[in-house]
């Protein structure tokens, strides 16, 4: 048990600033705080992926899970996590003129991660 | 589908690679204002049922199967999700339209989508394969109850946006999605799961999928249940509002709520302000009252006792779904009739409630008033401190969460995670300025821009539409493996499918697990060792204790076993009880016209039961009276000798004695005591000797001399034709 963790009721104490509030305003606030709570978990969401998202991502665009496990994890292998594995997909589809399902399954086979990286700017 | 035939798990099977789901989204019951029926006007029901099984009284009241507002949910996964079909389709007879298949263990670690249809620990492996063989099927049964029915399980996990993939394409209605569940129970990165969950609910929410969170576990798993108050309002607020950010709709999103204690705890007393707290807060949301699960022991009586209280706690706030727990849950993995008994107890006590908001009203001064005060206080204080120590991960690694203590009280037990621990940690990637995905239903920055897209079009314009917009894309997998499928698993148990052989089933086709209940004139440990004992002599195989209840410390233990047995029964060699050879009214009537019958009738012995007896006499309940025959109703505890004696005395054609009691067959004895004393006054051959009662086997009935006996769920008309029948013969 980790004894900085341990504290009696204080309640009484600790509630002094709100025991005045309205229930209107104890229920606002509340709703404000959680916003606050809620801001920042929300922002890393909008500026981050996962392998997961990925994953549904190529699902979404008519890949099967076995397919779009082993396309994620080339994606994260040449590093290009960052750029999105369905848009990895969809460059790929672009550079060869070939519909996206058959471009995928070239990236699938480790074909064509090259024309993708330079496509991007990206370095080896 | 008709409903006296079996559904066909094969036909389910046949052909899914090209199934398509009908619809998309939840569906709530019909309101049904003011419904009728049986002369009674209830205040909040929904539309009743096409077909339906009633509650065991409802016969009393003409057949009548009221059904509640609320949407009732029962959970049914026992691994073999073919079984569990069969099993969806009796519970939704009893009123289920939430069918919620519960993960198989390791689900949430398994890193991508499962495929197939393999066996499942303590729940089944939700895959495409049998989410669309369960959805299909439910679009039979809901065909044939006449209301829709809700399909759900489970988004959470490392493969969580996946899953709100399949689940959207195959019409999947419900889903839980909390990423606080992945956090706190299945130790899961929390960087991880708020990305992962935010994709999530964008996905669900283009589905129009119903959310429901997580929250309930942390009562569930918290030392002292109900101190976790504070925290609940907390975690629910966190993942309502992260969904509506993530782009939810507030009707969407379902608290799972639970009544934090149980009785022997003073139960309303703590959960009713803590319930009316909670709905003050989040009325903009929806309720999904969950039973408390936290106390269930083996008896199954004292768990049905625990929800009733808890559907108390619905009626008197307020509860959108009202989730059903079976009562053997604190045993075993469900078993089939345990969620019927779970969705009759919903029924029974939902309509026996039916206006109680009309009746009675919750306090709003006094003691709720403090309390409701007092739990929403805690819960902002909760709130100002996780902020204050740097948001919501550094509150989990500090320990906040599931904390014995009432909050600010802290016991320093909470569960601790690392913000970069736990499974998935540092697999997350930050977004390039160029990052794009051709998908609609995706959350967060998304550079549409530079393929010449505003925010507002479907970036799947790009690849020609996505398996949203053209489900012929979605790639489905059958099996993927050869010896774990559910094809093998029918096959072994084949015989029992084509409806010739038959063994006893709790969950899976041809278990053959039956439970004995002992009582044993013993304590506690000789009577568990005993009951062992008895089971291996009946034959039983696996003979397992699941349920000890002391009736006295020395005098009695009551035990219940399971066990197998394995022996199968050929339903073709089986001897059928008879079925009543009735009459038509107008036989009778007709007969009667010209032969009058007079009877006597009277519940015999030191028995005051009534109900039966009048059921059969009295023209009001389609009882004999309404063909013309003539009834002297004695009463109850009427002497035999008397029953005979007025018999004689009126001239009647025939004796009804009912009889209900039946402790030491005292039944059987009555029935022979009026026969004797019918044979000793000479009248035996012109008088017709007719027993019923509840207890009453027909077969031993008549080894007594009686004419005929009538047992449970007799009709007048039965009495009625037999009587005439009988009369012919005598005339003959």
């Amino acid at each position: 048990m980790d004894k900085s963790n341990v504290r009696i009721d204080d309640f009484e104490t600790r509630r002094q600033h709100l025991k005045d509030l309205s229930d209107e305003a104890l229920k606002t606030y509340f709703w404000k705080l959680t916003d606050q709570s809620v801001e920042p978990l929300i922002s890393l969401a909008k500026t981050h992926t996962s392998p997961s998202i990925e994953r549904s991502v190529l699902l979404r665009m008519g890949f099967s899970s076995i397919e779009a496990k082993t396309i994620v994890d080339q994606t994260i292998e040449h590093h290009l996590m960052g750029k999105g594995a369905g848009h990895c997909v969809y460059k790929y589809s672009l550079l060869t003129k070939k519909s996206i399902r058959k471009a995928g399954l070239s990236l699938l086979r480790g074909e064509g991660w090259q024309d993708v990286m330079s496509s991007f700017g990206v370095e080896k | 589908m008709k409903p006296n035939e079996k559904l066909d798990i094969r036909y389910i099977l046949k052909d899914l690679e090209n199934y398509a789901p009908r619809r998309h989204g939840w569906t709530w019951r019909i309101p049904s204002p003011n419904f009728s029926a049986h002369g009674y006007v209830y205040s909040d029901l929904s539309e009743p049922l096409k077909n339906s099984v009633a509650l065991p009284a409802s016969k009393y009241f003409s057949g009548i199967d009221p059904q509640p507002i609320q949407v009732i949910t029962t959970e049914i996964a026992s691994g073999r999700f073919e079984d569990d079909i069969r099993r969806m389709r009796m519970a939704a007879w009893h009123g289920a339209d939430h069918i919620m298949v519960i993960r198989t263990a390791g689900q949430s670690h398994f890193d991508s989508l499962i495929e197939g249809t393999p066996q499942g620990v303590g729940g089944v492996p939700i895959s495409r394969k049998q989410v669309r063989a369960q959805r299909k099927a439910l679009d039979l049964i809901e065909d044939e109850v006449g209301r829709p029915i809700n399909y759900h399980s489970y988004v959470s996990g490392v493969a969580g946006p996946e899953i709100a993939v399949m689940f959207a394409e195959e019409g999947v209605n419900g889903a839980h999605q909390d990423p606080q569940y992945n956090v706190l129970y299945r130790n899961i990165n929390m960087i991880r799961s708020f990305i992962d969950a935010a994709e999530s609910k964008k996905i669900m929410s283009h589905a129009k999928i119903l959310q429901i969170d997580g929250a309930h576990n942390a009562n569930a798993t918290a030392k002292e249940a109900w101190k976790v108050m504070p925290e609940l309002l907390v975690q629910h607020g966190i993942n309502c509002r992260f969904s509506e950010a993530a782009g939810m709709s507030n009707e969407l999103i379902a608290l799972s709520t639970v009544p934090p204690t149980a009785s022997p705890a003073p139960d309303l007393k703590i959960n009713l302000p803590y319930a009316v707290a909670l709905r003050d807060f989040f009325n903009r949301y929806k309720m999904r009252a969950q039973m408390n699960t936290k106390y269930m022991e083996s008896s199954t009586r004292e768990a049905t006792v625990t929800h009733v209280l808890n559907m108390m706690i619905s009626k008197l706030t307020s509860a959108d779904i009202q989730s059903t727990i079976t009562p053997d849950e604190g045993r075993n993995v469900p078993w089939h009739m345990y969620n019927v008994e779970a969705c009759d107890t919903a029924k029974q006590t939902l309509v026996g409630l039916d206006g109680l908001k009309d009746l009675v009203s919750v306090r709003t001064d006094g003691y709720m008033k403090d309390k409701v005060r007092e739990i929403k206080e805690r819960a902002v204080l909760f709130l100002e401190e996780l902020l204050e120590k740097g948001g919501y991960f550094e509150a989990v690694e500090k320990g906040f969460f599931i904390d014995s203590g009432i909050y600010p009280e802290r016991n320093g037990d909470g569960i601790i995670r690392k913000i970069h621990g736990g499974i998935g940690a540092n697999t997350v990637y930050e977004r390039d300025e160029d990052y794009f995905a051709p998908v609609p239903a995706h959350f967060g920055y998304n550079n549409v821009a530079q393929y010449g897209l505003k925010v507002t079009d479907n970036p799947a314009i790009l690849i020609h539409g996505s398996t949203f917009e053209d489900r012929s894309k979605i790639q489905y997998i059958d099996e993927l493996d050869n010896e774990d499928n559910v094809y093998v698993r029918m096959d072994q148990t084949e015989k029992y499918r084509q409806g010739n052989i038959l063994k006893p089933e709790v969950e899976w086709m041809g278990d053959g697990t039956v439970v004995v209940d002992l009582t044993l004139p013993i304590d506690v440990r000789h009577a568990e060792a005993a009951a062992i004992e008895i089971g291996l002599k009946m034959n039983l195989k696996n003979v397992e204790v699941i349920h000890r209840e002391v009736l006295h410390v020395s005098e009695a233990t009551r035990i219940q076993i399971k066990g197998q047995f394995d022996m199968d029964i050929d339903i073709s060699k089986l001897k059928l009880a008879k079925l009543p050879d009735t009459l038509s009214d107008e036989e009778i009537r007709e007969f009667i016209k010209d032969h009058p019958i007079k009877i006597v009738a009277g519940t015999v012995g030191e028995d005051e039961h009534s109900v039966g007896l009048r059921e059969i006499i009295d023209i009001k309940h389609g009882g004999i009276e309404k063909y013309g025959i003539m009834a002297e109703y004695l009463g109850t505890s009427v002497p035999t000798q008397k029953l005979v004696d007025a018999a004689i005395e009126t001239n009647a054609n025939a004796i009804l004695m009912s009889t209900i009691i039946s402790h030491d067959e005292i039944h059987y004895k009555n029935m022979k005591k009026v026969v004797d004393y019918a044979i000793e006054k000479g009248v035996r051959d012109k008088l017709i000797i007719i027993a019923g009662g509840t207890q009453v086997t027909p077969d031993i009935a008549l080894e007594q001399g009686v004419d005929a006996g009538f047992g449970r769920g007799t009709k007048g008309k039965d009495v009625a034709s037999f009587i005439v029948k009988k009369m012919r013969e005598m005339k003959k």
